[in-house]
């Protein structure tokens, strides 16, 4: 038996069998070691004694046996140990019956405890990725651009407050489930618009980033059937499928009007349409699946005259409606300029602006002043991208800025 | 699991409440105790003065200080409490979110140490280490 299948198994099924074990021993750093002890007993034993039929029955076992096993001998040391030991020995389901529905009802179980509102947003982050994703500690500081120790202790700080707080191991009930879902939606887009927007870090780990909440957001879809994780799982995918499209191959930013739609990725464009299409049916539609029927509209144009703007203006009416926000209005009045003509455009804007929302809000100002631009006012297009220069930080978005600024004077 | 759920309001809008609604809240407060006893959640439960009655008290090189307040400086203030005894966070933050001032002020909830187990465990330790 080759070793490189058992690093295979590692991959398909570590994080699985992590929360099945954080459940049968209660306790995060117990299920971590326990893991590591399972695969190392597998390295050790499979390739003379053979794979076992279920492997993932088996690295629970193991798992739970050695972490037992472990209590026991510490608890010879540690008397407060004994009564764990001994809880954890008898009366719990014998690894047997550790059948699918209950590995992926714990992996639902992991997902919501992470991402429990009663642990800081940046942790929320952090602890997802490390446990459900498997991603190292080192991996999370590179991808978010943090001091490695940072983020081990914000993981050390939440699996304690998981513990001293006694946050349980739970799906949430049905009546706190819409809320609890949207907490979960949140870091799972997070960590997606992590990977896609911001301009620093390579491009690689970015990326790895937004896969990473693409594959969270496809479990969650596995595992709930709830229509806003299909409508975020759509947002995404539609999103992602630009991506080659959205930066030329130096690196600049190229806007949705510009992009050579040829580059689009087809696949991910039809799984996004479709999931859009599912979440519609179900009636309850929620801010995701609407953002992500917007991007269907966009995905589905074959030139950006041709896109449906109407269409487009209408979906940002609901969806001012469910979710209120002025980012969604400035949106909205970049699809009324396309509709109505850039006039109509800057009136909605000017209106944001003057309610002094936004004020700060760089993409307020850029949009502001390419609806000056197609105008031909030039003085104002240039006063516009200045003020939107000054409130940038990420690199493309100056450059771009800057480029539209030397065109124009 | 015990938690301490503290309760934070701006006692000001007490006084400015018209007698009839304070007079509705007390009875929430009445029914709301009278459900945690019941469901055995209830460990204690008081509510206190305003924070004009309060005296803070320092010890420093030995020598007792003594000041009035503190004064209501932040937006809201600690104004009663409930210790409850609940399975775990998600139970804590039910009972939590149906006290009454949950609606108009904040509730935090805490955890409260058990020492017995903390005690048993640093004997332990003491003993394996002697």
């Amino acid at each position: 038996m080759p070793l490189d299948s058992i690093e295979q198994t590692y991959r398909s099924e570590s994080r699985r069998v992590l929360a099945t074990l954080i459940r049968l021993l209660g306790d995060f750093d117990l299920a971590e070691e326990a893991l590591q002890d399972a695969f190392a007993a597998a390295v050790e034993r499979w390739p003379t004694e053979g794979v076992p039929a279920n492997p993932r029955a088996w690295l629970i076992s193991t798992g739970r046996y050695k972490a037992i096993d472990g209590l026991r001998r510490r608890a010879r040391f540690d008397g407060s140990l004994v009564s764990i030991a001994e809880r954890l020995g008898d009366g719990i389901t014998p690894a047997h019956e550790v059948n699918d529905e209950t590995v992926e009802d714990d992996q639902l179980r992991l997902i919501f405890t992470c991402c429990h509102p009663a642990l800081p947003p940046d942790a929320q982050i952090a602890l997802t990725l490390r446990e459900i994703c498997g991603l190292t500690t080192e991996e999370i500081a590179r991808a978010f651009l943090a001091p490695a120790p940072t983020v081990a202790q914000r993981i050390v700080r939440a699996k304690a407050k998981i513990k001293a707080a006694k946050i349980p191991y739970q799906v949430p009930a049905r009546a706190d489930l819409p809320e609890r879902l949207a907490a979960v939606l949140h870091v799972i887009y997070l960590v997606f618009n992590e990977g896609y927007s911001a301009s620093s870090g390579t491009s690689l780990t970015r990326h790895d980033l937004s896969a990473e909440a693409i594959r969270l957001g496809r479990l969650l879809v596995e595992l709930l059937q709830e229509p806003e994780a299909m409508g975020l799982l759509a947002l995404m995918l539609l999103h992602e499928s630009r991506r080659e499209a959205r930066t030329t191959a130096d690196g600049e930013l190229v806007l949705l009007d510009g992009q050579d739609r040829s580059a689009w990725n087809r696949e991910q464009i039809a799984e996004g349409v479709e999931l859009v299409e599912r979440a519609m049916r179900s009636r309850q539609i929620g801010p995701y699946t609407l953002q992500a029927a917007i991007a269907a509209v966009h995905a589905e144009a074959p030139s950006p005259e041709a896109t449906d703007w109407a269409e487009i203006v209408g979906l940002y009416d609901v969806l001012l409606r469910a979710d209120p926000s002025p980012v969604i209005e400035l949106n909205r009045a970049a699809a009324v300029a396309m509709r109505d003509g850039p006039e109509a455009g800057l009136a909605i804007i000017d209106e944001i602006l003057a309610r002094g929302e936004l004020a700060d809000y760089n993409l307020a100002h850029s949009a502001r002043a390419e609806l000056y631009r197609r105008l031909g006012r030039t003085v104002e297009a240039i006063g516009a991208y200045r003020r939107a220069l000054e409130l940038t930080q990420q690199e493309p978005q100056r450059r771009f800025i800057q480029r539209r600024v030397r065109e124009l004077a | 699991m015990k938690y301490l759920c503290l309760i934070y309001e701006n006692e000001k809008n007490w006084e400015s409440l018209p007698p009839a609604e304070s007079e509705a809240i007390m009875n929430e407060y009445f029914a709301f105790t009278e459900e945690i006893r019941k469901n055995g959640k209830y460990v204690a439960g008081e509510a206190l003065q305003p924070t004009a009655t309060a005296t803070t008290v320092r010890v420093r090189n030995g020598k007792v200080s003594t000041t009035d307040g503190p004064f209501a400086e932040t937006k809201e203030q600690l104004g009663g409490f409930y210790m409850i005894e609940a399975k775990d966070l998600n139970d804590a933050i039910q009972v939590a979110a149906k006290i009454p001032s949950a609606r108009m002020g904040s509730i935090e909830v805490r955890p409260i140490i058990d020492f017995s187990q903390e005690a048993a465990k640093r004997e332990q330790a003491a003993g394996a280490t002697a």
